[in-house]
C-alpha cells in the first residue's frame, strides 16, 4: 500500500473516534429501521450526510413529512457550529488538490477535533494523512450505522422510548456547548424561542420558528450576549 | 416519507450539510469574516442545541400521565450523568435506557 506509514499514523489517531461512531452509529441505525425504514437507507446517510446530530433529526424529518425548504433551512443551522471549523483548518488544507473535496466533507466535530489538537509529523506527507484520517472516521460512522440498522431488522424487541436517544444527544450537545462558551442566556434564549413557537405555530412549523425567533432576540441582544461571562 | 421523497430529503440534508462544512473555504479564504457573521457562528450553537432538546419532545403530551415528568427525569439523569462521568456514550446510552425503562414499565 502507498503511503502506508500515513495510513498507520492516521489510524493511531482515530481510535479514539472508533469507539464513539461506531456506537453512536449503532444507535443511530437502530432508531432507523424501528421506525421502518430500511437498513441501507442507514447505509446512504451515513455516506452521503455524515453528520450524527442531523441523521438523528432526519428522522423526525421523515416521519412529520417535513417540507423540503425546512429542512434545508434547519439542516443549515443545526449544523452551524461546522460553518467555524474551516477557518481553523484553511492553512492545512491548502495545496490537498483533488483530496480537498473530501476533506472538507470529512470535518466532523471529532475529525476537526483530532487536526486541530494533533499535529501531525512532519515526515509524513500530510494531505494523505489527513485524508487516511477522514475516511476512517467516516469508515467508522457508516459501519456502525450499518450494524445498528442490520441488527435492528432482525432482532424485535420493544423499541417504545427508543426515540429519547435524540433528546439524550441534545442534551449532552448542550452540556458541551455550555462548557465552551460559560453563559446561560443563549439557553434562555433558545428555550423561550422554542416554547414561544410551541405554543404559537403547529408543530409542522415549530422548528423553523423558533430558529427565527432566536436569530431576532440573538441580534437584539447581541452586547449583553458577548459581554456576559467576561 | 416514502420512496422518491424521502431520497429528496436526504439530497438536501447532503448538501446543506456540505454547504456549511465548505462555506469558510469559499468565502473566507482571502478575507476575514464579518464580525456578525462570528457572532451567530459563535452564539447560535447553544441556542439551537436547546431548541433541539424542545423539538425533540413535540410529541409529548403535557395533560396526559405522566405529564411531562418521566422526560423531565430522564433529562435530569442525564445531566448528572454527563457532568459526573463526561463520556457522552454512557450518558446517552443510560439515559436512553432510564427512559425506556420508565415508559414500558411505569
Amino acid at each position: 500500500m502507498r503511503y502506508s506509514r500515513e495510513f498507520k499514523e492516521a489510524f493511531k489517531v482515530s481510535i479514539p473516534v472508533m469507539m464513539g461512531y461506531t456506537v453512536l452509529g449503532f444507535a443511530f441505525g437502530l432508531l432507523l429501521v424501528s421506525f421502518d425504514y430500511p437498513w441501507y437507507l442507514a447505509l446512504i446517510m451515513s455516506i452521503f450526510i455524515y453528520a450524527g446530530a442531523l441523521q438523528f433529526l432526519a428522522i423526525g424529518f421523515f416521519t412529520a413529512k417535513a417540507g423540503l425548504f425546512d429542512i434545508a433551512i434547519s439542516s443549515i443551522f443545526v449544523n452551524i457550529r461546522q460553518s467555524f471549523y474551516g477557518l481553523s483548518v484553511l492553512k492545512k488544507f491548502k495545496k490537498t488538490g483533488w483530496m480537498k473535496p473530501y476533506l472538507i466533507f470529512g470535518l466532523t466535530d471529532e475529525n476537526y477535533g483530532l487536526l486541530t489538537t494533533i499535529e501531525a509529523n512532519d515526515q509524513l506527507s500530510k494531505k494523505h494523512y489527513y485524508f487516511y484520517l477522514a475516511l476512517l472516521n467516516q469508515s467508522y460512522w457508516v459501519f456502525g450505522s450499518v450494524m445498528g440498522a442490520i441488527f435492528g431488522s432482525m432482532i424485535t424487541f420493544n423499541t417504545q422510548g427508543l426515540e429519547f436517544s435524540l433528546t439524550a444527544l441534545f442534551v449532552v450537545l448542550a452540556i458541551e456547548q455550555y462548557k465552551k462558551s460559560k453563559r446561560f442566556l443563549p439557553f434562555i434564549i433558545g428555550a423561550l424561542s422554542a416554547i414561544l413557537a410551541m405554543i404559537s405555530v403547529s408543530s409542522n412549523n415549530m422548528l423553523i420558528v423558533s430558529i427565527v425567533l432566536a436569530l431576532v432576540a440573538m441580534l437584539l441582544l447581541k452586547k449583553r450576549i458577548e459581554n456576559a461571562g467576561n | 416519507m416514502q420512496g422518491i421523497e424521502l431520497y429528496l430529503a436526504i439530497l438536501v440534508m447532503a448538501v446543506a450539510n456540505y454547504f456549511t462544512r465548505v462555506f469558510p473555504f469559499l468565502f473566507y479564504a482571502k478575507k476575514e469574516p464579518p464580525s456578525v457573521v462570528l457572532y451567530i457562528e459563535k452564539f447560535f450553537p447553544p441556542i439551537i442545541m436547546t431548541i433541539l432538546i424542545f423539538y425533540s419532545l413535540n410529541q409529548v403530551e403535557l395533560s396526559e400521565f405522566s405529564y411531562g415528568s418521566y422526560e423531565l427525569l430522564s433529562i435530569l439523569f442525564i445531566l448528572f450523568l454527563h457532568l459526573r462521568f463526561n463520556n457522552y456514550l454512557v450518558s446517552i446510552i443510560a439515559g436512553t435506557l432510564f427512559y425506556m425503562g420508565l415508559v414500558q414499565y411505569f
